[in-house]
């Protein structure tokens, strides 16, 4: 595998996820300043869009960034197939640049939260999910301040029709109840891909879960993620 | 000169301070230089009060790379790393403004670790605020901790603990101390010094604007009705821009075009040009007009002192400056070259092509100590240390335990630290609110070995017994450092207190930095740094925060995944107490929540003893004989293991009959507070090697009982049933009384 992070300027977990990549996963990661990403981007198998902040979401999360001119060919190539994946942040860009429906607004609590939560997968169609069973549990962290997914009736209907919705934040018995929903986004979603799979989206941080020796539960369910991805590569080859 | 001159009279300092000035220079000073020579004389940058007593600490030991005097203490951790930290005050500007005040505290504690050339990579906060119930209090910690959670979320870096304490000493003063740590390669170090003339001075960062004017001065006078005008004096943060100008130093450093660095923070330029020229013994010659201001009519002297955020200081070779201004430019971040390093000894500043200001630059950095008078104060001799309450009864006991766990300075910190990013970085081994310190393995840095940092404080024992009390502290703040595994390497401390001007409280001062360096020297753990923060008096109820340093101990482990917490693991593992538990109530929640009082007996602390438990619990730990570790500090013993079962969510089922203690008394042994205790958790087979680990130093390791999977905790003494309650209950009140009380109560949970 060989990817491309995209480092905008304030990103704050670009070199976590270069770190997951490189290291746990063993694959082939260029970090690049959003203003020198010069060769073509159709080199990379994936391109990813890191999580925490950037341009000190200041505006609005991920807004600034969404208009940066290395994401208008984020776009082109993520209509071509390219596979595009939003951690976090990298999800509050894809939903600002309009490659995923809906919006990401404040938390419901009107606090930022970090904390360690259970994800349950919802169908292996995504390209970060190829690995998943409908139905399995991850335990992956969050940490943001905007990540209250919000979407129309209308739009929240094709999501469940066309199985976009990948993961939903879910209890211990695997319930998608309120008590599980940190953010109070709609329906429990946590994550969404587009029409095609090969655009997702997700809020938790997979590249904090990678290692069992930062879990509380010692899982490392963030390795499946970035499994399924290269699960997903192996099958478009 | 053409400014407006400041005669001898007219200048705002003491008649020492003026002395030295006006002995050195034999002339009028001009107002920008008055104005400089005030701030620089202020209590916050001149340690006038504090300079004479703090020699007392010791500072030095094999692992100190750099001591007090630099922005940071700086110590050796191995594997050619070093480990950079500081704990700094941030109570005025956070009395007044708790948001920004709170998070410019994050902003300076970054910065102060950045400028020794480390990258920061964990945060700890320590708040003292007045009783919870007080809606000021709630008001206090809400923007308290959302300020520094923003900040400090913005520019990506985890938070690794922290700690809080409510009481009404604090309830106008809080106290607001932050700290940061960093790492980096040894070589990498960056000093605050211009040692060269002709080496270039660069401004980086914000423009300068009159935020922040006079913040140092404002924070060495009491906080008084009149405080709330002084609100111009708190700045405002941009972590957006600090995290660019992390980057664009460290990128800096990293292709070596940094000859030195200091960051700016209190007395702003007036500082930077001063300390660094002094540092080097060379002087420093710049144009003010090439700083760009925020506002077009700010006088020269406003823009000399102005403390606004975002700002650092770069020495860079002349070679040097294109290379350098390329990676600012990379990060779209301004920067003006200021001037030249100078061989004259004297700080020099241009305006409009007039000197305005030459002053000797030790003037300015070496202002005068005061000598302030001592007394012990009158509260203390009206105190029973010989107080002991009645033995409660047996039915007693349940009660007891639920309120201690629901009392305000023992509940669960949840709802602060969930509100920070405890993750980013992926260091965090041990997080916040899973043991006594925070574990940070060093995975980037190509080395096996992680640190470990914690706060500690407990104004109330130190305001009982100032010397006693803050011995204890360190102690208490070592053995955090061991209860994970690490060896305690130095600490840095933060040490707030009320007026210096009041004898009482100079006394106060002075016992604490003696109980400090006591213990400090015998456990060999030298203070590589601090502040002092006096003035903490609310004039107008006339109350003075109680005695409160505050210490950051940090400590390195060889193997980060040999790290324990303080989770329970599994059923029927042994439970022992390391220590010996003495009749020691004094300042303990006991004493407080069940009889309100102040009297009683502050720990006595056996330095030489507690320094072989902490080695002995740290090899214990590193031979992989424990399973989880927690030493014992506020409610005592009770109280440490429930917070066990409690983070392991399961129970346990104890007899007190083993406890070697100084008395028979239940009570005691369950609450009373004597620190160098440990708690562990160990499997079967290793019970005799951890026995035999304790012997050879006659320390008492007493087993106790077992850890159940029923969630109940059940604690007898000799044939008497004192406590049985249910884990699940006491969760309830421990875990969401902060919440419910920051956030109303939920209907259903």
């Amino acid at each position: 595998m060989k990817v491309i992070v995209i480092q905008f300027s304030g990103s704050t977990c670009d070199r976590d996820l270069v770190y997951a990549m490189r290291e746990i996963m063993g694959w082939e990661v260029d970090l690049v300043w959003y203003k020198e990403v010069t060769h073509k981007l159709d080199n990379y198998d994936a391109i990813f869009l890191p999580g925490g902040f950037t341009y000190g979401d200041y505006l609005r999360a991920g807004v600034i960034a969404a208009y940066t001119p290395v994401m208008q060919e984020v776009k082109t190539l993520a209509k071509e197939g390219m596979p595009v994946f939003g951690i976090c942040n990298g999800f509050q860009i894809l939903v600002e640049s309009q490659l995923l429906p809906g919006a990401l607004i404040g938390n419901d609590t009107l606090r930022f939260s970090c904390k360690w939560v259970n994800l349950r997968v919802e169908t292996s169609r995504s390209a970060a999910t190829k690995l998943g069973v409908k139905g399995d549990l991850w335990r992956i962290p969050i940490a943001h301040g905007e990540g209250r997914y919000f979407i129309d009736e209308k739009g929240l209907k094709e999501l469940i029709d066309n199985d976009q919705i990948v993961w939903r934040y879910v209890n211990e018995h695997s319930e998608p109840t309120k008590e599980s929903n940190p953010n109070g986004s709609i329906d429990n979603i946590a994550g969404i891909c587009n029409l095609e799979g090969n655009v997702v989206g997700l809020m938790p941080h997979p590249e904090r879960a990678a290692e069992s020796i930062l879990s509380p539960w010692e899982t490392d369910h963030g390795r499946l993620y970035f499994k399924s991805i290269e699960n997903f590569h192996r099958e478009m080859m | 000169m053409t400014q407006e001159t400041v005669k001898k009279n007219e200048l705002n300092l003491t008649k020492e301070e003026k002395e030295a000035v006006f002995t050195t220079l034999k002339r009028d000073l001009t107002l920008p230089e008055a104005a400089m020579l005030e701030v620089m004389n202020s209590e916050h940058c001149s340690y006038k009060s504090s300079r004479p007593v703090l020699p007392k600490l010791p500072t030095e030991g094999p692992q100190v790379i750099c001591g007090p005097g630099e922005d940071a203490g700086v110590v050796d951790i191995g594997d050619g790393l070093a480990l950079v930290f500081k704990l700094e005050s941030h109570n005025h500007p956070s009395a007044l403004d708790p948001y920004n005040g709170a998070a410019t505290g994050i902003g300076g504690i970054i910065r102060d670790i950045l400028c020794m050339g480390a990258r920061p990579i964990g945060l700890l906060d320590s708040f003292r605020f007045g009783p919870l119930s007080n809606p000021h209090t709630k008001w206090l910690l809400k923007w308290v901790t959302k300020g520094v959670g923003d900040y400090g979320n913005c520019v990506g870096i985890a938070n690794a603990g922290g700690e809080i304490e409510f009481d009404p000493s604090f309830q106008v003063n809080c106290l607001i101390n932050v700290g940061c740590f960093g790492v980096m390669r040894k070589e990498e170090l960056a000093l605050s010094r211009a040692t060269t003339p002709g080496d270039k001075l660069i401004l980086l960062g914000g423009s300068t604007g009159r935020d922040g004017i006079g913040g140092a001065s404002f924070a060495s006078k009491n906080i008084t009705d009149e405080s709330e005008s002084d609100r111009g004096a708190v700045q405002i943060g941009d972590p957006y821009m600090k995290k660019l100008i992390i980057d664009a130093t460290l990128e800096a450093i990293q292709v070596g075009l940094v000859a030195g660095l200091k960051d700016l923070g209190a007395a702003g330029v007036t500082c930077s040009i001063s300390e660094t020229a002094d540092a080097g013994g060379t002087g420093t010659e710049i144009d003010l007009e090439k700083i760009r201001i925020r506002e077009s009519d700010m006088e020269p002297w406003e823009i000399l002192v102005s403390e606004s955020q975002e700002r650092m200081f770069f020495i860079v070779k002349p070679e040097n400056v294109e290379k350098i201004s390329a990676i600012f430019k990379k990060y779209d971040l301004p920067y003006e070259i200021l001037g030249t390093v100078t061989d004259s000894g004297h700080c020099v500043v241009k305006y409009k092509g007039q000197k305005i200001v030459d002053l000797p630059a030790h003037l300015l950095t070496k202002p005068p100590t005061t000598k302030r008078k001592t007394r012990k104060p009158k509260y203390l001799s009206k105190l029973d240390q010989k107080w002991l309450p009645k033995e409660p009864k047996v039915e007693e006991y349940n009660d007891l335990c639920r309120r201690l766990m629901a009392s305000d300075n023992i509940i669960s910190r949840e709802w602060v630290y969930r509100q920070y990013d405890t993750e980013i970085g992926l260091h965090s081994v041990v997080k916040s609110g899973e043991g006594d310190a925070g574990v940070f393995r060093l995975q980037e840095f190509g080395t096996k070995r992680g640190v470990a940092v914690t706060f500690d404080g407990n104004s109330s024992q130190c305001y009982l017994d100032p010397y006693n009390g803050s011995a204890a502290l360190l102690v208490e703040a070592c053995c955090n450092i061991a209860a994970v595994g690490a060896k305690p390497l130095a600490f840095t401390d933060c040490l707030n207190f009320g007026n210096p001007e009041d004898p009482e409280v100079f006394w106060t001062f002075e016992k604490a930095v003696e109980g400090l360096a006591d213990a400090a020297k015998v456990l060999e753990v030298p203070c590589v740094g601090g502040n002092v923060s006096f003035y903490n008096h609310d004039e107008a109820n006339n109350v003075a925060v109680k005695p409160s340093p505050v210490v950051f101990v940090a400590g390195v482990l060889e193997d980060a995944t040999k790290a324990v917490n303080k989770k329970l693991k599994a059923a029927d593992e042994f439970i022992f107490l390391v220590g010996e538990t003495k009749t020691e109530l004094g300042g303990s929640e006991y004493a407080k929540v069940a009889y309100n009082s102040e009297n009683g007996l502050v720990p006595q602390v056996d330095l030489s003893k507690a320094k072989l438990i902490i080695q002995d619990i740290i090899k214990v730990i590193k031979e992989g004989l424990v399973t989880a570790c927690h030493d014992i500090s506020k409610g005592g013993f009770f109280v440490a293991l429930t917070e066990m079962a409690l983070a392991g969510n399961l129970g346990f089922d104890i007899n007190l009959r083993r406890i070697v203690a100084d008395t028979e008394r239940s009570d005691i042994k369950l609450f009373s507070e004597t620190p160098a205790r440990f708690i562990i958790t160990t499997k079967e087979e290793n019970i005799e090697k951890i026995i035999a680990t304790f012997a050879r130093h006659e320390i008492p390791a007493s087993f106790l009982g077992k850890v159940s999977s029923e969630k109940r905790l059940v604690i007898q003494d000799k044939d008497k049933q004192l406590v049985n309650l249910s884990l699940d209950e006491i969760n309830q009140v421990w875990k969401y009384r902060l919440e419910e009380e920051m956030e109303g109560k939920k209907e259903e949970r």
